[in-house]
C-alpha cells in the first residue's frame, strides 16, 4: 500500500536525521546550520509520517453532531440566579458598603509597594552633569581646544568627570563662524565656530548620530529627524518638534573649551511639563551665556 | 489503564464524548493551531535559554571566543548571550529557533485573527473568545518586546529607549510611569532584570492560562463551520477528535517545529555580535524593530513635528502615534464584535455558520483598509532602507508614505467592496476559473446554452 510505504520512508528518514544530529552534536558541536537542518529533518520525517497516517491510513467518515443551544433552559437559569441571590449574605446595607470601602482602602494600601520600583522624577529630567566652568572632554577624557576640531567635523563630547554620561552626551561641531545664525542671546555660545548640541534626539531619545556636512545638518537614524546646525539645531525634517538644546560654551584662559552652564532646556524627548522653567530650580541663572569670558575653569 | 483512571475519576463518560467530539475540517482552522504549536516550541527552547541567560546589567570585560569584541566592556547579560551563541553546544541554534518561533508565533496569531475577522467567527456566541484572543495577542506582543530586549545589544537598547520616550510622553503620568517602569531616568541597570521577570514568569503564566481558557471556550462552544451541503446553524459536520483530528494536529505540531528548526538553523536572526553591546551614546543605522512593532515605529516616523503646549501642558510628538494610535486601534479591535452587532442589528442571533468575506462587504472593506494602514505604517518603518534601495532621498520617501497611509487604505476599501459585490453577483470563487458557458449544437445547426452540472 502506497500510504504505508510513504509512512515507512518518512520514519526511516527521521531516524537517520536523528542519528545524524547525535553525531554532529557529539563529534562536531556548535554547528548551528547542521544542527538546525538535521533537527528539522528528524522532526519533519516524523510530522510527515503522522500526517500521512492520519490522512491515508485512517478511514474516518464525515459525521454530523447536533449543536445544543448555549443558553441554559429558563428553569436552570432561574435556580442559578436564586442560588446567587444577594440576600444570602444578608440585607446589611451599611456593612456591605463598609466592606466595599474597606476593600478599596486595602487595595490602595497593597498598591503602595509598587512605588518602590522607581524614584519620583523630581528634577532629573531637567538636569544634566553640565555646569558652569566644566571642561568639554572627548570619550577618552581629554580636554578639547577649538583648534583640535577640524571644520565640518563632529565629535561626541562629555562633561569632564562624566565620560559616557547618557544625558550629558553632546555633539561638538565646528563650522565656519560666519555661517552661524544662532538665535538671539547666544552670540558668545560658539567660540571659533564650535557649536555644541545635546546628542539626544528631542523626539524619541536616540543619539543623533549622523552629520551631513553638505547642509550642516544633524540626522537621527531612528526616525530621520533632521536639525540645522547653523540655526540653533531647529528641526527641519522628521517628527522632532523641539530644537536640540545648545550647550553654552566659552574658551577658558588655558585655551580649552568649557561650558558656561547646563543646557537651557531639558535634553531628550519631551514630556508634559517640559516647558516648566520652575522644574529647573536654581540652575537657570548659570545657563545664561557668559559674555565676559576669561573666568578660570576648574583645573 | 483507562480502568484505573475511571475507578478514581469516573473519566470514561467524558472521555467517550470528548474523543467522539466532531471537528469541522478546513485549512484555515489550522492557523490558530500553528500559533499554539509555536508557543510549545517557544516554551521548550525558552526553558533551555533561561538556563544560560544572566539577567544582569553589570559591566564586565568580554573575553569569549568572538575576537572582534574581546576586551570590550559589555553587560553580564550581553556576555551570557554571546557565550550561549558561541560557546554552548547547540546554543545558537536554540536561540535562533526561539527568535524565529517568536516571529512566526505573532504572525500566526495575526493571520488567525484575520481569518476570524473576515469570516465573522467572532459573532455571538463567540465574542468571549474574541476578547480572550485580543488579550492573548497583547500578551504575545509584550512577550516579544520584553524578550527582544534581553540580550542588551545596541539594536534592542535603541528600541528600549524609544519605548521609554513613548512612555515618557503620556501627559501628567508619563515621567512618573517611565521612572517606575525603568527604575529611573533611561538608561538604568534595573530594566534588564525587570524585563526578565516579566518575560520568563509573569507573562508566560498569563499567556498559558489564557490559551487554556481560549481552548476550553472553543471546546464548549464547538467549532464554527463554513456553509455547505448538510451544514446548518444547529449542527457540526466533520471528523471525530480521535483519531483523525488528534493525529493531524500532532503531525502539524511536529511539522511546525520542523520548519522552525530549519529556519533557526539556516537563516541567521538577531546576530547581536554584529550590533555590539548597548552603549547609550551610540546607535546603529539603519535600525528596524521586529516586524510586529514596525507599524508603531512607522507611525512615529511619519507623524508631523507637532508638539502643542497649552496652558503649560505639552503634548509630546510621540504621544499621538506611539500611545493614542495603538490605544484606539486595540480598543476598536476589542469592541468590534459589539460594534458590528449594533451596525447589523444582530439582536440575539447566534452564528455558527461562517461568512465568506464577500458576504459582508462593509466588514471586509474595513478589514482590508485596516490591514493596509498596518502595511503602509510597517513600510514606513523601513523608509530609510527603501530610500537607500531605490536611491531616493529619505525625505521624499517619508512624504510619499505620509500620503500613502491615507490613500492606499481608502482605495483598498473601495476595491475590496467592489470585489465582494462582483463575487456575490457572479457566485464565483476568487481562485477558481471562470466556468464559462457550455454550448451544444442543435441538429438544426444552431447553438444553445447548457446548464452547467453543479
Amino acid at each position: 500500500m502506497r500510504g504505508e510505504r510513504a509512512v515507512t520512508a518518512a520514519l526511516i528518514a527521521s531516524v537517520l536525521a536523528s542519528i545524524g544530529l547525535l553525531v554532529v552534536y557529539v563529534f562536531v558541536g556548535g554547528n548551528a546550520q547542521a544542527e538546525g537542518l538535521l533537527l528539522g529533518l528528524a522532526l519533519g520525517g516524523m510530522g510527515v509520517a503522522i500526517v500521512i497516517w492520519a490522512v491515508a491510513l485512517i478511514d474516518a467518515p464525515v459525521e454530523t453532531e447536533a449543536r445544543h443551544p448555549m443558553p441554559s433552559p429558563g428553569e436552570t437559569r432561574r435556580s442559578a440566579r436564586d442560588a446567587l441571590d444577594a440576600d444570602r449574605i444578608g440585607r446589611r446595607t451599611f456593612l456591605v458598603r463598609l466592606l466595599a470601602g474597606a476593600a478599596g482602602f486595602l487595595g490602595a494600601a497593597l498598591l503602595l509597594p509598587a512605588f518602590s520600583l522607581g524614584p519620583a522624577p523630581g528634577n532629573a529630567l531637567f538636569q544634566t552633569p553640565w555646569r558652569r566652568g566644566v571642561r568639554v572632554v572627548d570619550e577618552t577624557g581629554k580636554p578639547i581646544r577649538p583648534g583640535d576640531v577640524a571644520v565640518d567635523t563632529v565629535r561626541t563630547v562629555f562633561p569632564a568627570g562624566h565620560v559616557g554620561s547618557a544625558d550629558g552626551q553632546t555633539l561638538l561641531i565646528r563650522v565656519p563662524p560666519e555661517l552661524l545664525t544662532l538665535p538671539d542671546g547666544r552670540g558668545g555660545w560658539a567660540p571659533s565656530g564650535c557649536v555644541a548640541y545635546s546628542k539626544i534626539c528631542t523626539h524619541a531619545g536616540c543619539p543623533v548620530g549622523l552629520y551631513r556636512a553638505r547642509d550642516h545638518s544633524l540626522l537621527c537614524p531612528c526616525h530621520q529627524s533632521t536639525f540645522d546646525v547653523l540655526r540653533g539645531a531647529v528641526p527641519t525634517f522628521g517628527p522632532a518638534a523641539r530644537p536640540l538644546p545648545q550647550l553654552p560654551m566659552e574658551v577658558a584662559p588655558d585655551g580649552y573649551l568649557v561650558a558656561t552652564g547646563d543646557f537651557p532646556e531639558p535634553v531628550g524627548p519631551s514630556f508634559w511639563n517640559v516647558t516648566h522653567r520652575e522644574g529647573k530650580a536654581g540652575s537657570t541663572p548659570s545657563a545664561l551665556p557668559s559674555v565676559r569670558g576669561g573666568e578660570p575653569g576648574p583645573s | 489503564m483507562l480502568g484505573w483512571i475511571d475507578d478514581r475519576l469516573g473519566a470514561a463518560s467524558w472521555a467517550r464524548t470528548g474523543l467522539r467530539k466532531i471537528f469541522p475540517d478546513h485549512w484555515s482552522f489550522l492557523l490558530g493551531e500553528v500559533a499554539l504549536f509555536c508557543l510549545v516550541v517557544l516554551v521548550l527552547t525558552g526553558v533551555f535559554l533561561t538556563l544560560f541567560y544572566v539577567p544582569d546589567a553589570t559591566a564586565i570585560t568580554y573575553n569569549g571566543s568572538f575576537a572582534p569584541l574581546q576586551g570590550q566592556q559589555v553587560s553580564a547579560a550581553f556576555d551570557s548571550v554571546m557565550r550561549l551563541s558561541f560557546e554552548v553546544k547547540a546554543g545558537l541554534v536554540m536561540r535562533q529557533i526561539h527568535h524565529w518561533a517568536a516571529l512566526v508565533f505573532v504572525a500566526a496569531i495575526v493571520v488567525h485573527l484575520l481569518r476570524i475577522f473576515f469570516t465573522g467567527a467572532f459573532r455571538r456566541p463567540r465574542e468571549i473568545n474574541w476578547l480572550i484572543g485580543i488579550g492573548l495577542l497583547l500578551l504575545a506582543l509584550a512577550m516579544g518586546l520584553t524578550g527582544y530586549s534581553l540580550p542588551d545589544d545596541l539594536l534592542s537598547g535603541t528600541g528600549l529607549r524609544i519605548v521609554y520616550s513613548v512612555v515618557l510622553s503620556i501627559p501628567f503620568i508619563g515621567p512618573y510611569l517611565a521612572f517606575l517602569v525603568f527604575g529611573g531616568e533611561f538608561p538604568t541597570a534595573q530594566i534588564i532584570s525587570r524585563l526578565f521577570v516579566f518575560h520568563v514568569m509573569l507573562l508566560p503564566a498569563l499567556l498559558l492560562g489564557g490559551v487554556g481558557i481560549h481552548l476550553a471556550v472553543l471546546w464548549i462552544q464547538k467549532h464554527s463551520q463554513y456553509p455547505g451541503p448538510g451544514r446548518t446553524e444547529h449542527n457540526v459536520v466533520g471528523k471525530p477528535f480521535w483519531p483523525s483530528q488528534v493525529l493531524k494536529s500532532t503531525g502539524l505540531m511536529i511539522l511546525t517545529a520542523a520548519v522552525l528548526s530549519l529556519m533557526g538553523g539556516l537563516i541567521q536572526i538577531n546576530p547581536v555580535w554584529t550590533y555590539g553591546p548597548f552603549i547609550p551614546t551610540t546607535v546603529s543605522a539603519p535600525a528596524q524593530p521586529d516586524w510586529y512593532v514596525g507599524w508603531l515605529d512607522g507611525a512615529l516616523r511619519l507623524f508631523p513635528p507637532i508638539e502643542v503646549t497649552l496652558l503649560g501642558i505639552t503634548i509630546p510628538s510621540p504621544f499621538i502615534p506611539g500611545v493614542l494610535l495603538p490605544g484606539i486601534a486595540f480598543t476598536v479591535m476589542t469592541l468590534w464584535p459589539f460594534i458590528e452587532a449594533r451596525l447589523m442589528h444582530e439582536g440575539t442571533r447566534e452564528h455558527n455558520l461562517l461568512d465568506r468575506p464577500r458576504d459582508n462587504p462593509l466588514r471586509t472593506g474595513i478589514g482590508v483598509a485596516a490591514l493596509l494602514v498596518f502595511v503602509m505604517l510597517t513600510l514606513a518603518a523601513g523608509n530609510d532602507v527603501v530610500a537607500l534601495v531605490f536611491n531616493v532621498p529619505v525625505e521624499t520617501m517619508t512624504n510619499m508614505m505620509r500620503i500613502a497611509v491615507f490613500v492606499v487604505p481608502a482605495v483598498g476599501f473601495g476595491v475590496a467592496w467592489r470585489i465582494c459585490e462582483e463575487l456575490r453577483r457572479g457566485e464565483l470563487h476568487p481562485l477558481g476559473r471562470d466556468p464559462g458557458v457550455m454550448l451544444r449544437r442543435t441538429p438544426e445547426g444552431g447553438f444553445e446554452e447548457v446548464e452547467p452540472p453543479d
